[in-house]
Protein backbone atom coordinates (compact mmCIF):
# COMPACT_ATOMS: atom_id res chain seq x y z
CA UNK A 1 0.00 0.00 0.00
CA UNK A 2 3.00 1.73 0.43
CA UNK A 3 3.71 2.79 -3.24
CA UNK A 4 3.72 6.51 -3.86
CA UNK A 5 1.16 6.28 -7.02
CA UNK A 6 -1.34 4.62 -4.77
CA UNK A 7 -0.63 7.00 -2.19
CA UNK A 8 -0.75 10.20 -4.43
CA UNK A 9 -3.98 8.59 -5.42
CA UNK A 10 -5.63 8.32 -2.15
CA UNK A 11 -4.53 11.11 -1.09
CA UNK A 12 -6.24 13.04 -4.16
CA UNK A 13 -9.80 11.58 -3.87
CA UNK A 14 -9.60 11.99 -0.10
CA UNK A 15 -8.98 15.69 -0.63
CA UNK A 16 -11.75 16.10 -3.32
CA UNK A 17 -13.96 14.07 -1.05
CA UNK A 18 -13.79 16.19 1.72
CA UNK A 19 -14.43 19.51 -0.27
CA UNK A 20 -16.71 17.93 -2.31
CA UNK A 21 -19.15 16.93 0.60
CA UNK A 22 -20.75 20.28 1.36
CA UNK A 23 -20.28 21.43 -2.43
CA UNK A 24 -22.60 18.21 -3.46
CA UNK A 25 -25.18 19.15 -0.96
CA UNK A 26 -25.58 22.50 -2.04
CA UNK A 27 -25.40 21.15 -5.93
CA UNK A 28 -28.38 18.48 -4.60
CA UNK A 29 -30.10 20.88 -2.81
CA UNK A 30 -30.20 23.80 -5.73
CA UNK A 31 -31.11 21.17 -8.13
CA UNK A 32 -27.57 21.79 -10.13
CA UNK A 33 -26.96 18.30 -10.99
CA UNK A 34 -27.51 19.28 -14.79
CA UNK A 35 -26.04 22.63 -14.31
CA UNK A 36 -22.91 20.57 -12.81
CA UNK A 37 -22.52 18.55 -15.21
CA UNK A 38 -22.77 20.46 -18.76
CA UNK A 39 -19.95 22.38 -16.78
CA UNK A 40 -18.24 18.98 -16.36
CA UNK A 41 -18.40 18.25 -19.90
CA UNK A 42 -17.14 21.76 -21.39
CA UNK A 43 -14.59 20.75 -19.27
CA UNK A 44 -12.92 18.11 -22.13
CA UNK A 45 -12.96 21.31 -24.63
CA UNK A 46 -10.47 23.15 -21.51
CA UNK A 47 -8.45 19.56 -22.08
CA UNK A 48 -8.09 20.32 -25.69
CA UNK A 49 -7.56 23.62 -25.27
CA UNK A 50 -4.44 22.55 -23.08
CA UNK A 51 -3.05 19.83 -25.06
CA UNK A 52 -3.00 22.47 -28.45
CA UNK A 53 -1.39 25.01 -26.41
CA UNK A 54 1.04 23.01 -24.33
CA UNK A 55 -0.34 24.72 -20.91
CA UNK A 56 -1.00 23.19 -17.18
CA UNK A 57 -4.20 20.93 -18.07
CA UNK A 58 -5.97 21.96 -14.59
CA UNK A 59 -5.58 25.80 -15.42
CA UNK A 60 -6.89 25.34 -19.06
CA UNK A 61 -9.53 23.74 -17.82
CA UNK A 62 -10.45 26.05 -15.06
CA UNK A 63 -10.42 28.34 -17.42
CA UNK A 64 -13.12 27.00 -19.78
CA UNK A 65 -15.16 25.74 -16.71
CA UNK A 66 -15.19 29.12 -14.87
CA UNK A 67 -16.47 30.88 -18.80
CA UNK A 68 -19.10 28.12 -19.16
CA UNK A 69 -20.72 28.66 -15.94
CA UNK A 70 -20.92 32.33 -16.34
CA UNK A 71 -21.83 31.73 -19.66
CA UNK A 72 -24.67 29.43 -18.23
CA UNK A 73 -25.84 32.42 -15.35
CA UNK A 74 -26.22 34.93 -18.16
CA UNK A 75 -28.46 32.21 -20.08
CA UNK A 76 -30.08 31.53 -17.48
CA UNK A 77 -32.29 34.90 -17.47
CA UNK A 78 -33.66 33.91 -20.85
CA UNK A 79 -36.94 31.92 -20.42
CA UNK A 80 -38.00 30.84 -23.84
CA UNK A 81 -36.13 27.69 -23.88
CA UNK A 82 -36.56 25.33 -20.65
CA UNK A 83 -33.41 25.80 -18.63
CA UNK A 84 -32.62 22.10 -18.33
CA UNK A 85 -32.89 21.30 -22.29
CA UNK A 86 -30.55 24.30 -22.74
CA UNK A 87 -28.13 22.36 -20.43
CA UNK A 88 -28.65 19.37 -21.98
CA UNK A 89 -27.66 20.84 -25.56
CA UNK A 90 -24.90 22.68 -23.66
CA UNK A 91 -23.36 19.67 -22.15
CA UNK A 92 -23.52 17.55 -25.33
CA UNK A 93 -22.29 20.19 -27.53
CA UNK A 94 -19.87 20.89 -25.42
CA UNK A 95 -18.60 17.01 -25.10
CA UNK A 96 -18.76 17.28 -29.23
CA UNK A 97 -16.45 19.78 -29.38
CA UNK A 98 -14.47 18.88 -26.78
CA UNK A 99 -13.56 14.91 -28.69
CA UNK A 100 -13.07 16.50 -32.22
CA UNK A 101 -11.16 19.23 -30.73
CA UNK A 102 -8.93 16.91 -28.38
CA UNK A 103 -8.78 14.37 -30.96
CA UNK A 104 -7.46 17.16 -33.87
CA UNK A 105 -4.95 18.02 -31.00
CA UNK A 106 -3.62 15.24 -29.85
CA UNK A 107 -4.40 12.89 -33.54
CA UNK A 108 -6.40 9.41 -33.04
CA UNK A 109 -4.28 7.88 -30.69
CA UNK A 110 -5.19 9.64 -27.46
CA UNK A 111 -6.60 8.00 -24.49
CA UNK A 112 -9.75 10.06 -24.50
CA UNK A 113 -10.80 7.50 -22.13
CA UNK A 114 -8.49 9.03 -19.61
CA UNK A 115 -10.26 12.44 -20.09
CA UNK A 116 -13.67 11.04 -19.73
CA UNK A 117 -13.28 8.57 -16.87
CA UNK A 118 -10.24 10.18 -15.18
CA UNK A 119 -6.86 8.54 -13.93
CA UNK A 120 -6.64 8.43 -10.75
CA UNK A 121 -3.20 6.71 -10.53
CA UNK A 122 -1.70 9.46 -12.96
CA UNK A 123 -2.11 11.92 -10.47
CA UNK A 124 1.20 13.71 -9.89
CA UNK A 125 2.76 15.62 -6.95
CA UNK A 126 1.80 19.27 -8.79
CA UNK A 127 -1.97 17.78 -9.20
CA UNK A 128 -1.92 17.32 -5.64
CA UNK A 129 -1.15 20.74 -4.78
CA UNK A 130 -3.47 21.77 -7.23
CA UNK A 131 -6.37 20.08 -5.75
CA UNK A 132 -5.19 21.05 -1.83
CA UNK A 133 -4.65 24.61 -2.77
CA UNK A 134 -8.54 24.50 -4.33
CA UNK A 135 -9.61 22.75 -2.09
CA UNK A 136 -8.97 24.77 0.76
CA UNK A 137 -9.99 27.76 -1.25
CA UNK A 138 -13.43 26.43 -2.14
CA UNK A 139 -13.89 25.01 1.79
CA UNK A 140 -13.34 28.39 2.95
CA UNK A 141 -15.62 30.05 0.47
CA UNK A 142 -18.48 27.40 1.31
CA UNK A 143 -18.07 28.05 4.82
CA UNK A 144 -17.94 31.74 4.81
CA UNK A 145 -21.37 31.64 2.86
CA UNK A 146 -22.59 29.05 4.20
CA UNK A 147 -25.77 30.93 5.78
CA UNK A 148 -26.71 32.91 2.69
CA UNK A 149 -26.05 29.68 0.54
CA UNK A 150 -28.58 27.64 2.80
CA UNK A 151 -30.72 30.56 2.84
CA UNK A 152 -30.93 30.34 -0.71
CA UNK A 153 -31.00 27.09 -0.87
CA UNK A 154 -34.31 27.04 1.12
CA UNK A 155 -36.44 29.67 -0.29
CA UNK A 156 -34.39 32.42 -2.71
CA UNK A 157 -37.17 35.04 -2.91
CA UNK A 158 -37.55 35.21 1.03
CA UNK A 159 -33.24 35.52 1.45
CA UNK A 160 -33.84 38.28 -0.74
CA UNK A 161 -36.42 40.23 0.33
CA UNK A 162 -34.72 39.81 3.70
CA UNK A 163 -31.68 41.17 2.23
CA UNK A 164 -29.60 38.27 1.64
CA UNK A 165 -26.96 38.96 -1.12
CA UNK A 166 -28.12 36.42 -3.26
CA UNK A 167 -27.30 37.46 -6.47
CA UNK A 168 -23.17 37.79 -5.42
CA UNK A 169 -23.65 34.66 -3.66
CA UNK A 170 -24.99 32.75 -6.19
CA UNK A 171 -21.80 33.63 -8.16
CA UNK A 172 -19.40 32.70 -6.17
CA UNK A 173 -21.16 29.25 -5.42
CA UNK A 174 -20.82 29.14 -9.83
CA UNK A 175 -17.30 29.88 -9.38
CA UNK A 176 -16.28 27.49 -6.27
CA UNK A 177 -18.26 24.66 -8.43
CA UNK A 178 -16.13 25.72 -11.66
CA UNK A 179 -13.18 25.25 -9.25
CA UNK A 180 -14.12 21.63 -7.85
CA UNK A 181 -15.07 19.97 -10.83
CA UNK A 182 -11.98 21.66 -12.74
CA UNK A 183 -9.89 19.76 -10.33
CA UNK A 184 -11.92 16.69 -10.24
CA UNK A 185 -11.36 16.02 -13.75
CA UNK A 186 -8.15 14.52 -13.78
CA UNK A 187 -9.65 12.23 -11.06
CA UNK A 188 -12.78 11.20 -11.85
CA UNK A 189 -13.07 12.14 -15.54
CA UNK A 190 -15.07 14.78 -17.26
CA UNK A 191 -18.12 12.36 -17.10
CA UNK A 192 -18.29 11.15 -13.25
CA UNK A 193 -17.46 14.44 -11.79
CA UNK A 194 -20.77 15.26 -10.85
CA UNK A 195 -21.49 11.97 -9.97
CA UNK A 196 -18.50 12.28 -7.35
CA UNK A 197 -20.32 15.63 -6.17
CA UNK A 198 -24.00 14.25 -5.57
CA UNK A 199 -23.66 10.57 -4.74
CA UNK A 200 -22.20 11.26 -1.13
CA UNK A 201 -24.64 13.98 -0.43
CA UNK A 202 -27.87 12.23 -1.75
CA UNK A 203 -26.38 8.69 0.17
CA UNK A 204 -26.17 11.21 3.27
CA UNK A 205 -29.88 12.71 3.06
CA UNK A 206 -31.80 9.87 4.82
CA UNK A 207 -29.39 9.74 7.80
CA UNK A 208 -29.23 13.40 8.21
CA UNK A 209 -31.46 15.65 10.39
CA UNK A 210 -29.33 18.93 10.01
CA UNK A 211 -28.12 20.12 6.54
CA UNK A 212 -24.54 20.40 8.61
CA UNK A 213 -24.95 16.47 9.22
CA UNK A 214 -25.76 15.80 5.47
CA UNK A 215 -22.46 17.65 4.72
CA UNK A 216 -20.70 15.63 7.30
CA UNK A 217 -22.20 12.23 6.44
CA UNK A 218 -21.53 13.10 2.68
CA UNK A 219 -17.79 13.58 3.47
CA UNK A 220 -17.52 9.78 5.31
CA UNK A 221 -19.32 8.49 1.97
CA UNK A 222 -16.91 10.12 -0.15
CA UNK A 223 -14.32 9.02 1.61
CA UNK A 224 -14.91 5.76 2.34
CA UNK A 225 -15.73 5.58 -1.44
CA UNK A 226 -12.32 6.46 -2.59
CA UNK A 227 -10.82 4.09 -0.21
CA UNK A 228 -12.57 1.20 -1.01
CA UNK A 229 -13.06 1.78 -4.47
CA UNK A 230 -9.00 2.09 -4.67
CA UNK A 231 -8.63 -0.81 -2.96
CA UNK A 232 -11.24 -3.09 -5.61
CA UNK A 233 -9.42 -1.27 -8.34
CA UNK A 234 -5.74 -2.30 -7.14
CA UNK A 235 -7.31 -6.00 -6.36
CA UNK A 236 -9.10 -6.44 -9.35
CA UNK A 237 -7.63 -4.51 -11.53
CA UNK A 238 -10.53 -2.44 -12.79
CA UNK A 239 -10.37 1.42 -13.58
CA UNK A 240 -10.33 3.95 -10.61
CA UNK A 241 -12.74 6.78 -11.34
CA UNK A 242 -15.62 4.20 -12.04
CA UNK A 243 -14.40 1.99 -8.87
CA UNK A 244 -15.07 4.74 -6.92
CA UNK A 245 -18.11 5.77 -8.31
CA UNK A 246 -19.55 2.41 -8.47
CA UNK A 247 -19.22 2.34 -4.53
CA UNK A 248 -21.05 5.53 -3.92
CA UNK A 249 -23.90 3.84 -6.10
CA UNK A 250 -23.67 0.68 -3.47
CA UNK A 251 -23.70 3.46 -0.38
CA UNK A 252 -26.43 5.16 -1.85
CA UNK A 253 -28.49 2.07 -2.42
CA UNK A 254 -27.71 1.00 1.65
CA UNK A 255 -28.63 4.61 3.06
CA UNK A 256 -31.87 4.87 0.70
CA UNK A 257 -33.25 1.13 1.68
CA UNK A 258 -34.64 1.51 4.77
CA UNK A 259 -36.61 4.83 3.73
CA UNK A 260 -38.10 3.00 0.88
CA UNK A 261 -39.11 -0.33 2.62
CA UNK A 262 -40.82 2.00 5.11
CA UNK A 263 -42.78 3.65 1.95
CA UNK A 264 -41.44 6.89 3.52
CA UNK A 265 -40.46 10.40 1.94
CA UNK B 1 -37.90 28.56 -35.32
CA UNK B 2 -42.15 27.77 -35.77
CA UNK B 3 -43.93 29.01 -33.60
CA UNK B 4 -43.28 32.63 -32.89
CA UNK B 5 -42.08 33.39 -29.20
CA UNK B 6 -44.78 35.34 -29.03
CA UNK B 7 -47.19 32.53 -29.66
CA UNK B 8 -45.14 30.89 -27.24
CA UNK B 9 -45.77 33.42 -24.47
CA UNK B 10 -49.19 34.43 -24.97
CA UNK B 11 -51.54 32.99 -22.12
CA UNK B 12 -55.08 34.43 -21.10
CA UNK B 13 -55.18 36.75 -18.39
CA UNK B 14 -57.75 35.56 -16.15
CA UNK B 15 -57.13 31.97 -16.52
CA UNK B 16 -59.06 29.35 -15.36
CA UNK B 17 -62.58 31.69 -15.06
CA UNK B 18 -65.22 31.70 -17.31
CA UNK B 19 -65.73 35.04 -18.24
CA UNK B 20 -68.29 37.18 -19.69
CA UNK B 21 -67.78 37.72 -23.54
CA UNK B 22 -67.44 41.11 -22.88
CA UNK B 23 -64.67 40.55 -20.70
CA UNK B 24 -62.47 39.45 -23.48
CA UNK B 25 -62.02 42.97 -24.71
CA UNK B 26 -60.13 43.20 -20.89
CA UNK B 27 -57.20 41.40 -22.19
CA UNK B 28 -56.27 44.13 -25.12
CA UNK B 29 -54.05 46.77 -24.53
CA UNK B 30 -57.05 49.33 -23.31
CA UNK B 31 -58.41 47.95 -19.96
CA UNK B 32 -61.74 49.73 -19.47
CA UNK B 33 -60.82 51.55 -16.57
CA UNK B 34 -57.31 53.50 -17.80
CA UNK B 35 -55.60 54.93 -15.06
CA UNK B 36 -57.13 58.29 -14.51
CA UNK B 37 -54.73 61.17 -15.34
CA UNK B 38 -53.97 62.47 -11.86
CA UNK B 39 -51.11 64.81 -10.54
CA UNK B 40 -47.77 63.00 -9.14
CA UNK B 41 -48.10 63.04 -5.83
CA UNK B 42 -44.93 62.77 -3.85
CA UNK B 43 -44.34 59.94 -1.90
CA UNK B 44 -45.48 60.23 0.94
CA UNK B 45 -43.05 60.31 4.01
CA UNK B 46 -44.29 58.47 6.87
CA UNK B 47 -45.41 55.39 4.73
CA UNK B 48 -43.53 52.43 5.49
CA UNK B 49 -43.61 51.63 1.63
CA UNK B 50 -44.39 54.45 -0.88
CA UNK B 51 -44.30 53.38 -4.47
CA UNK B 52 -45.43 56.06 -7.37
CA UNK B 53 -46.10 55.78 -11.29
CA UNK B 54 -44.44 52.21 -11.23
CA UNK B 55 -44.78 50.69 -14.53
CA UNK B 56 -43.84 47.52 -15.70
CA UNK B 57 -44.16 44.97 -19.04
CA UNK B 58 -42.64 41.36 -19.19
CA UNK B 59 -42.25 39.89 -22.97
CA UNK B 60 -44.31 43.03 -24.21
CA UNK B 61 -47.16 43.24 -22.00
CA UNK B 62 -48.20 45.21 -19.23
CA UNK B 63 -48.45 44.00 -15.72
CA UNK B 64 -48.39 47.37 -13.66
CA UNK B 65 -49.70 50.38 -15.20
CA UNK B 66 -49.05 53.80 -13.68
CA UNK B 67 -49.81 51.64 -10.14
CA UNK B 68 -49.04 54.27 -6.87
CA UNK B 69 -49.56 52.84 -3.22
CA UNK B 70 -48.55 53.78 0.53
CA UNK B 71 -48.83 51.19 3.26
CA UNK B 72 -49.01 53.33 6.43
CA UNK B 73 -47.48 52.17 9.63
CA UNK B 74 -50.10 49.59 11.62
CA UNK B 75 -52.56 49.46 9.04
CA UNK B 76 -53.69 46.94 7.12
CA UNK B 77 -54.11 47.43 3.59
CA UNK B 78 -55.53 44.72 1.42
CA UNK B 79 -54.72 43.99 -2.23
CA UNK B 80 -56.93 42.00 -4.23
CA UNK B 81 -57.45 41.67 -8.06
CA UNK B 82 -58.28 38.74 -10.57
CA UNK B 83 -55.77 36.43 -11.71
CA UNK B 84 -53.15 37.83 -13.78
CA UNK B 85 -53.56 41.32 -12.06
CA UNK B 86 -50.18 42.41 -11.35
CA UNK B 87 -50.48 41.53 -7.85
CA UNK B 88 -47.44 39.64 -6.89
CA UNK B 89 -45.47 41.42 -9.23
CA UNK B 90 -46.63 44.54 -7.12
CA UNK B 91 -45.30 42.70 -4.06
CA UNK B 92 -41.83 41.92 -5.94
CA UNK B 93 -41.11 44.91 -6.84
CA UNK B 94 -42.28 46.72 -3.70
CA UNK B 95 -39.86 44.13 -2.09
CA UNK B 96 -37.09 45.11 -4.43
CA UNK B 97 -37.38 41.42 -5.90
CA UNK B 98 -38.37 43.31 -9.05
CA UNK B 99 -37.10 46.33 -11.20
CA UNK B 100 -39.85 48.53 -12.26
CA UNK B 101 -39.30 49.99 -15.71
CA UNK B 102 -40.59 53.71 -14.14
CA UNK B 103 -41.44 54.82 -11.21
CA UNK B 104 -40.01 55.20 -7.73
CA UNK B 105 -40.41 52.50 -4.99
CA UNK B 106 -39.07 54.52 -1.24
CA UNK B 107 -38.74 52.29 1.77
CA UNK B 108 -38.84 53.28 5.21
CA UNK B 109 -35.24 52.92 6.12
CA UNK B 110 -34.54 50.48 8.65
CA UNK B 111 -37.98 48.50 7.82
CA UNK B 112 -37.85 45.14 9.14
CA UNK B 113 -40.09 43.26 6.13
CA UNK B 114 -41.85 40.25 7.10
CA UNK B 115 -42.73 38.40 4.53
CA UNK B 116 -44.74 35.60 3.17
CA UNK B 117 -44.61 34.21 -0.38
CA UNK B 118 -47.29 32.72 -2.45
CA UNK B 119 -46.12 29.44 -2.32
CA UNK B 120 -43.79 28.23 -0.09
CA UNK B 121 -42.85 25.00 -1.69
CA UNK B 122 -40.87 22.70 0.99
CA UNK B 123 -37.57 21.34 -0.42
CA UNK B 124 -37.23 17.93 0.78
CA UNK B 125 -33.92 17.41 -0.42
CA UNK B 126 -32.91 19.40 2.58
CA UNK B 127 -32.86 18.58 6.45
CA UNK B 128 -34.22 21.22 8.17
CA UNK B 129 -35.86 21.68 11.60
CA UNK B 130 -38.72 24.36 12.38
CA UNK B 131 -36.61 25.75 15.32
CA UNK B 132 -33.23 25.77 12.61
CA UNK B 133 -35.56 27.20 9.61
CA UNK B 134 -36.69 30.25 11.66
CA UNK B 135 -33.32 31.33 12.65
CA UNK B 136 -31.91 30.61 9.31
CA UNK B 137 -29.37 33.09 8.03
CA UNK B 138 -29.97 35.82 10.71
CA UNK B 139 -29.17 36.17 14.34
CA UNK B 140 -32.89 35.29 16.46
CA UNK B 141 -32.93 35.01 20.24
CA UNK B 142 -34.64 31.75 20.87
CA UNK B 143 -37.58 33.73 23.38
CA UNK B 144 -38.33 35.45 20.25
CA UNK B 145 -38.35 32.55 18.00
CA UNK B 146 -40.23 30.84 20.94
CA UNK B 147 -42.90 33.43 21.01
CA UNK B 148 -43.64 33.73 17.50
CA UNK B 149 -44.51 29.84 16.99
CA UNK B 150 -46.80 30.43 20.14
CA UNK B 151 -48.51 33.59 18.30
CA UNK B 152 -49.34 31.32 15.45
CA UNK B 153 -50.23 27.95 17.58
CA UNK B 154 -47.14 26.01 15.92
CA UNK B 155 -45.07 25.70 19.69
CA UNK B 156 -45.24 21.94 19.19
CA UNK B 157 -43.78 22.01 16.04
CA UNK B 158 -40.16 23.31 17.02
CA UNK B 159 -38.22 20.17 16.80
CA UNK B 160 -39.84 18.81 13.80
CA UNK B 161 -38.44 18.52 10.35
CA UNK B 162 -39.94 20.96 7.70
CA UNK B 163 -40.28 18.27 5.61
CA UNK B 164 -42.92 16.62 7.79
CA UNK B 165 -45.47 19.36 8.01
CA UNK B 166 -48.93 19.63 6.45
CA UNK B 167 -49.56 21.92 4.00
CA UNK B 168 -51.46 24.31 7.14
CA UNK B 169 -48.37 23.60 9.41
CA UNK B 170 -46.38 24.78 7.22
CA UNK B 171 -47.71 28.41 6.21
CA UNK B 172 -47.83 28.49 9.72
CA UNK B 173 -44.56 27.95 10.40
CA UNK B 174 -43.67 30.68 7.29
CA UNK B 175 -45.66 32.98 9.15
CA UNK B 176 -44.52 32.49 12.35
CA UNK B 177 -40.85 33.13 10.38
CA UNK B 178 -42.06 36.58 9.57
CA UNK B 179 -42.78 37.16 12.94
CA UNK B 180 -39.46 37.09 14.55
CA UNK B 181 -36.98 39.99 14.74
CA UNK B 182 -40.03 42.74 15.17
CA UNK B 183 -40.75 43.44 11.78
CA UNK B 184 -42.56 47.08 10.76
CA UNK B 185 -44.58 45.50 8.17
CA UNK B 186 -46.07 41.74 7.09
CA UNK B 187 -46.54 40.96 3.53
CA UNK B 188 -48.43 38.10 3.23
CA UNK B 189 -48.63 36.64 -0.75
CA UNK B 190 -52.08 34.95 -0.68
CA UNK B 191 -51.33 33.58 2.26
CA UNK B 192 -54.31 31.01 2.60
CA UNK B 193 -53.16 29.29 -0.26
CA UNK B 194 -53.65 25.67 0.30
CA UNK B 195 -55.62 25.83 3.28
CA UNK B 196 -59.35 25.38 3.62
CA UNK B 197 -61.93 27.98 4.14
CA UNK B 198 -62.43 27.50 8.04
CA UNK B 199 -59.01 27.55 7.73
CA UNK B 200 -58.90 30.94 6.03
CA UNK B 201 -60.35 32.84 8.10
CA UNK B 202 -59.05 31.88 11.44
CA UNK B 203 -55.83 32.95 10.29
CA UNK B 204 -57.26 35.88 8.92
CA UNK B 205 -58.27 36.54 12.12
CA UNK B 206 -54.76 35.99 13.88
CA UNK B 207 -53.38 38.54 11.44
CA UNK B 208 -55.55 40.75 12.62
CA UNK B 209 -54.87 40.00 16.54
CA UNK B 210 -51.22 40.44 15.69
CA UNK B 211 -51.87 43.59 14.46
CA UNK B 212 -53.52 44.70 17.47
CA UNK B 213 -50.80 43.88 19.10
CA UNK B 214 -47.91 44.37 17.77
CA UNK B 215 -48.94 47.29 15.87
CA UNK B 216 -46.91 46.45 12.69
CA UNK B 217 -48.77 47.43 9.12
CA UNK B 218 -49.63 44.40 7.30
CA UNK B 219 -50.00 44.16 2.96
CA UNK B 220 -52.29 41.29 2.63
CA UNK B 221 -52.92 40.00 -1.11
CA UNK B 222 -55.81 37.98 -1.81
CA UNK B 223 -58.32 36.75 -4.77
CA UNK B 224 -61.26 37.31 -2.70
CA UNK B 225 -62.39 40.29 -0.67
CA UNK B 226 -65.38 38.79 1.11
CA UNK B 227 -62.88 36.35 3.54
CA UNK B 228 -60.24 39.82 4.47
CA UNK B 229 -63.04 42.42 4.59
CA UNK B 230 -63.42 42.24 8.21
CA UNK B 231 -59.49 42.67 8.97
CA UNK B 232 -59.18 45.29 6.09
CA UNK B 233 -58.81 48.56 6.80
CA UNK B 234 -58.53 49.66 3.36
CA UNK B 235 -58.82 47.83 -0.10
CA UNK B 236 -56.77 48.42 -3.29
CA UNK B 237 -58.56 46.80 -6.07
CA UNK B 238 -55.44 46.05 -8.50
CA UNK B 239 -56.12 45.12 -12.13
CA UNK B 240 -52.40 46.03 -13.71
CA UNK B 241 -53.50 49.89 -12.37
CA UNK B 242 -55.59 50.73 -8.94
CA UNK B 243 -59.00 50.52 -10.16
CA UNK B 244 -60.26 51.67 -6.90
CA UNK B 245 -59.43 51.90 -3.51
CA UNK B 246 -61.01 52.60 0.05
CA UNK B 247 -62.04 51.08 3.02
CA UNK B 248 -63.53 47.27 2.25
CA UNK B 249 -67.48 48.62 2.31
CA UNK B 250 -66.72 51.43 -0.05
CA UNK B 251 -64.82 48.80 -2.64
CA UNK B 252 -67.51 46.00 -2.45
CA UNK B 253 -69.65 48.61 -3.54
CA UNK B 254 -67.55 50.47 -6.48
CA UNK B 255 -68.79 49.87 -10.05
CA UNK B 256 -65.52 49.06 -10.91
CA UNK B 257 -65.32 45.97 -8.67
CA UNK B 258 -68.03 44.40 -9.48
CA UNK B 259 -67.18 44.87 -13.17
CA UNK B 260 -64.03 42.92 -12.47
CA UNK B 261 -65.21 40.44 -10.34
CA UNK B 262 -68.65 39.54 -11.22
CA UNK B 263 -70.66 37.12 -10.72
CA UNK B 264 -67.42 34.93 -8.82
CA UNK B 265 -67.75 37.72 -6.78
CA UNK B 266 -71.32 37.62 -5.45
CA UNK B 267 -71.31 33.79 -5.44
CA UNK B 268 -68.24 34.27 -3.07
CA UNK B 269 -70.24 36.73 -0.93
CA UNK B 270 -73.29 34.12 -0.90
CA UNK B 271 -70.64 31.10 0.18
CA UNK B 272 -69.14 34.10 2.55
CA UNK B 273 -72.48 34.52 4.04
CA UNK B 274 -73.51 30.97 3.99
CA UNK B 275 -70.42 29.83 6.08
CA UNK B 276 -71.12 32.37 9.20
CA UNK B 277 -74.86 32.20 9.67
CA UNK B 278 -74.79 29.03 8.88
CA UNK B 279 -78.56 28.57 7.48
CA UNK B 280 -78.96 26.03 4.88
CA UNK B 281 -81.00 27.93 2.38
CA UNK B 282 -82.79 25.36 0.70
CA UNK B 283 -83.62 27.77 -2.21
CA UNK B 284 -80.02 28.28 -2.62
CA UNK B 285 -81.67 32.10 -3.32
CA UNK B 286 -78.79 34.71 -2.49
CA UNK B 287 -79.65 37.85 -1.00
CA UNK B 288 -78.86 40.91 -2.69
CA UNK B 289 -74.85 41.12 -2.57
CA UNK B 290 -74.83 44.72 -2.06
CA UNK B 291 -76.95 44.80 1.03
CA UNK B 292 -75.35 41.68 2.51
CA UNK B 293 -72.34 43.29 2.58
CA UNK B 294 -73.13 45.97 4.17
CA UNK B 295 -73.64 44.05 7.14
CA UNK B 296 -70.21 42.87 7.54
CA UNK B 297 -67.96 45.56 8.74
Amino acid sequence: MAEPFLMRALLAGLGLAVVAAPLGCFVVWRRMAYYGEAVAQAGLIGIAVGLALSVNLTASVLAVTVAVSLLLVALSRQQIVPFDALLGLLAHAALAVGVIAASLARGPQLDLMAFLFGDIFAVSASDLRWIYLGGTLALGALIYLWRPLLSLCVHEDLAAAEGAPVERVKLVFVLVLALVVAMAIKIVGVLLTIAFLIMPAAAARPLSETPEQMALFAAIFGSLAVALGLFLSVSFDTPGGPSIVLVLAFLFLAAIFPAVVRGQR
Amino acid sequence: MAGSPQGLLARPTLAGHALPAEAYGRDQHHPPCEPEPRPTVPPAGDALFSARSVWLARAGRAILQSVDIDIAEGEILTLIGPNGAGKTTLVRVLLGLEKPDRGTVVRRPGLVVGYVPQRFAIDRAIPLTVARFIELGRRVEDEDAGRALADVGADKLADRQLSELSGGELQRVVLARALVGSPGVLVLDEPARGIDFTGEAELYALIGRLRSERGFGVLLVSHDLHVVMAQSDRVICLNRHVCCSGVPRSVAQHPEYARLFGAQAARALALYQHHHDHRHDLAGEPQTPAGRASDQT
